[in-house]
């Protein structure tokens, strides 16, 4: 053969073999995924992950399916689009019995949402009704998109604000017997549309702030719309959302509305929100994910909030952020947040962020940080249409572990909307920001039916998914997750709100093998809920970082109560404590009379 | 894209002004002069470019697989003009988390020039081939291009303006005007029959993924036939086949139907005309095989 005709057959091969590499890294992508996708029976997946799920609402007495608002006829084409969220699930010890109970949203106009009073045997009550949190969603007040609590009064008790599309809403606790509404004393505007709002204390003066994100326009009432003229006006660059909202605590039950005087300004789609401090300063940053456009980083200087998503690097590639939850994965004292996005096989991968600080920014408290996403190393980065999202330590075994929810639309399975979908999104402002120009979805799925994650961290910096493995099986249209020891036996279990479908509660059974730890921390200097009271705890050589929260994920708030896992035989050298106050309460192992407990503890006067 | 392997200078630009080289058929630099413009404008507007180490990896190693393959096969160093564009469009057009399907779908698009030819012509338009490829093969892995560059009707217009010129003076205008008359027909058509608003099939060719199609796809002086005529009639039937792929909900439906109509195109033209290959006018770019 003449050298030519060899090089050209040679090229031939090579050629074959490129277009061959795909093939064969999807083969293999699949028999790694093969392996833990399989649904065992629970002594398996006990033995083999050291927890296992088991489904188990309606045993506990809970029945619930949530029901999406019906907004104005004129969307009815893509009803099933523009009123897409809505269930949310807050875990709350609203009667400070010890035992903590969930208040659970519906969003049709006239439905009733439930706060699910824990029974202590493992059953639930509604008693949402005779406590005045049940007829919510009356006509012309819009209807509940979410709820997080906080004790702003500091009187012991755990408030309720309700996030809406409509009336936002005020509960006061009123010792745990019912709730007054002090909304208009409080000094709430009329009117947001938001699916999203977190309780921090910006100004560590002892009294929860509110943070609260705009979705749709605060001036557009989506039940009587003036116009069509209501969709984003971009899918990635889109700035005409929902204002924001920081309401500074007065402490005579006011608040003041300071957002722009702070540095907080924007009108991009707001979805999800969390407060943590990422820098070690002492002052809680606040980390917002947006719809259609880039996240935003504020970061609290103890005075104002300086908006840093571009110099950080969480605020440069647009996507479609609708999760922001916080976790130190590394057990190396520093938070990673995780954001959720779309991920469509063939349609639109963008791919979940797990963004992790820069080693050299984040060793030095008050120093720029940056972050890097590491979603793709770590194998967390294909979740579906992702929704709500929470790192806990599922397994006890002393790293956290990583769930998701997901799914859009779930309606005929044969017949799908991303082919109409993709062909308006990419056009122009004036065609995609008016509904009357998108194709009706008529009765077809969107990203519907799709498989949850639960991905676990073997500690060495990957993160493998067995959600079908441990049980946690449903297709349904999830939203809100939230992590909470339901049962108070140190697993944490795992509830899910979904779409126009059920409350679903996975109790989780861990191997007893594995040690844990949990703290109750109350509040005295600092604001009672302690919600951004810092917790380090050292065993075994290594430390791990957690953070009492005022609303975590999407349209969720966890357990209230800080659960370690600890492994098999952990020695606990110290459990430090930063108060929001600055006052820092150091534990030695002499003060813990035992592991597998949860410890109530006080800020010191 | 433009894609010409072997280039050779258009004898009579030397006897030309220096200042109308840069703006006339010969200037084999205003193609890649004007795709780096959009995306230079289009990533400090709006940031398109969400990592520059995936556009950099694609054009790296577009232009290494040109430089390598170029010297096996013809024994000289190829210009590298054709890769550069080759390898940025790929670097814009292409969407994908990981790092990997850039590079591998950058050799695929140069290899393939080497490789699937016909009459000593190479058939597919190289980064069509091979984003088609990736499209069918990885589609897990990648996407396209869909809805950056802020859906902002002014960057539209200055994209459009500006390509329309530069498109003008290479005289392939009429290739892109056949495809925008012929999709928009198409796209009225579209609406009357599956009833849909008609804004919503004509919301495709205001995004930024057709710009690029228009501008650098089907005009490709390498892969599209010779006549006027038959250029106008090739851009015509892709508007056509896309219409018939939209009818079946076909997302890439653009980058589908020039993978199908650009071959078949090419070869009725070298085969049933028996027409002589030779250089002229077609290396609208100013290069020729």
């Amino acid at each position: 053969m003449k050298r030519p005709a060899l090089i050209r057959l040679i090229l031939s091969i090579v050629f074959l073999g490129l277009l061959a590499t795909p093939l064969i890294l999807k083969r293999i992508a699949a028999r790694r995924a093969q392996a833990t996708s399989t649904h065992l029976d629970q002594s398996a997946a006990l033995a083999r992950y050291g927890f296992a799920f088991t489904e188990i609402s309606h045993a506990a007495g809970i029945d619930f399916t949530h029901h999406a608002p019906a907004l104005d006829p004129r969307l009815n084409p893509i009803m099933p689009e523009v009123a897409s969220m809505g269930a949310s699930v807050s875990v709350v010890d609203f009667d400070r019995d010890g035992w903590p109970d969930l208040y659970v949203t519906d969003s049709a106009i006239g439905s009733h949402n439930h706060l699910y009073r824990n029974q202590h045997d493992g059953t639930f009550v509604d008693v949402a009704p005779e406590l005045g949190l049940a007829d919510v969603n009356q006509p012309n007040t819009g209807v509940s998109m979410g709820s997080v609590w906080g004790d702003f009064d500091n009187d012991g008790y755990e408030d309720l604000y309700l996030i809406k599309w409509g009336r936002p809403e005020l509960f006061h606790n009123d010792h745990g017997h019912g709730f007054t509404r002090v909304s208009e004393q409080a000094g709430l505007p009329p009117w947001i549309n938001a699916n999203t709002a977190v309780w921090f204390d910006y100004d560590g003066d002892g009294k929860l702030d509110l943070f609260v994100g705009g979705y749709y326009a605060e001036n557009i009432d989506l039940w009587h719309l003036k116009d069509t003229r209501i969709m984003p006006d971009s899918f990635e660059y889109a700035k005409n959302g929902g204002r924001k909202y920081l309401f500074h605590n007065l402490g005579n039950g006011r608040f003041e509305e300071v957002s722009a005087k702070l540095g907080i300004d924007s009108r991009r789609w707001s979805l999800a929100s969390a407060a943590a401090d990422l820098r070690g300063t002492g002052h809680p940053d606040l980390f917002v994910a947006n719809d259609y456009g880039v996240a935003e980083l504020y970061l609290n200087d103890g005075r104002r909030f300086h908006e840093s998503g571009t110099q950080t690097g969480v605020g440069f590639a647009p996507k479609s952020g609708m999760n922001v939850a916080v976790g130190d994965i590394f057990n190396q004292g520093k938070y990673a947040v995780y954001v959720s996005n779309i991920s469509e096989d063939g349609v639109l991968i963008q791919g979940n962020n797990l963004w992790v600080p820069k080693d050299a920014s984040s060793t030095k408290p008050n120093q720029p940080i940056a972050y890097e996403n590491m979603a793709r190393d770590l194998g967390v980065e294909l979740g579906g249409w992702s929704f709500g999202a929470q790192f806990g330590d599922l397994n006890n075994d002393g790293t956290l572990d990583l769930t998701l929810t997901n799914g859009y639309v779930s309606a005929d399975p044969h017949r799908s909307y991303w082919y109409d979908f993709a062909k308006v999104a990419g056009g122009n402002a004036s065609i995609i920001g008016d509904a009357d120009h998108w194709p009706a979805i008529d009765g077809r799925s969107h990203s519907g039916y799709q498989q949850k994650r639960v991905w676990i961290n073997d500690g060495a910096g990957k993160f493998v998914d067995v959600a079908q493995a441990v049980g946690l099986t449903d297709t349904h249209d999830g939203r809100a997750l939230a992590l909470v020891d339901l049962f108070n036996t140190g697993a944490l279990d795992v509830v899910v709100a979904n779409q126009r479908g059920p409350l679903l509660i996975y109790k989780n059974t861990v191997n007893p093998a594995n040690k844990w730890l949990e703290l109750s921390l109350e509040g005295t200097r600092s604001n009672r809920s302690a919600i951004g009271a810092q917790v380090t705890l050292r065993w075994n050589g290594q430390q791990q970082i957690q953070q009492v929260a005022g609303g975590s994920g999407f349209a969720a708030e966890n357990d209230r109560r800080i659960h370690f896992g600890l492994g098999p035989d952990p020695h606990i050298e110290s459990i430090t404590i930063r108060w929001p106050s600055g006052t820092i309460q150091t534990l030695s192992p002499a003060d813990l009379a035992q592991l597998d407990t949860i410890l109530s503890i006080k800020e010191p006067a | 894209m433009s894609s010409q392997t072997v280039l050779i200078p258009n004898p009579t630009a030397a006897a030309q002004h220096r200042w109308r080289k840069w703006f006339t058929l010969e200037n084999r630099f205003v193609p890649p002069i004007f795709i780096t413009l959009i995306l230079l404008v289009g990533h400090v507007t709006f940031g398109i470019l969400e990592s520059y180490k995936k556009t950099l990896l694609a054009i790296a190693a577009a232009i290494l697989t040109e430089l390598v393959l170029g010297r096996l096969i013809t024994h000289k160093w190829v210009n590298v003009a054709s890769a550069y564009i080759s390898g940025i469009s790929v670097g814009i057009l292409l969407r994908s988390p990981a790092l990997w399907p850039y590079a591998l779908c950058a050799v695929i698009a140069i290899t393939s020039k080497y490789v699937v030819r016909v009459k000593n012509r190479h058939i597919w338009n190289p980064s069509n081939f091979a984003i088609c490829v990736m499209l069918f093969l990885a589609a897990e892995q990648v996407t396209t291009l869909s809805i950056q560059w802020g859906n902002n009707l002014y960057a539209m217009l200055v994209i459009w303006a500006l390509g329309s010129a530069i498109i003008w003076r290479l005289r392939r205008f009429h290739i892109c005007a056949t495809y925008v008359l012929s999709f928009v027909a198409f796209a009225i058509l579209r609406a009357y029959i599956v009833g849909d608003p008609i804004a919503s099939e004509i919301s495709p060719i205001t995004g930024p993924e057709y710009q690029l199609f228009i501008f650098f796809m089907i005009t490709d002086p390498k892969t599209t036939v010779r006549s006027k005529t038959g250029q106008c009639i090739v851009a015509f039937s892709v508007a056509a086949v896309e219409m018939v792929l939209r009818l079946n909900s076909s997302i890439y439906a653009p980058l589908y139907a020039l993978f199908l109509v650009g071959p078949i195109a090419l070869l009725l033209e070298t085969g049933w005309t028996n027409r002589k290959p030779k250089p002229h006018g077609i290396a609208a770019f100013g290069v020729t095989q």
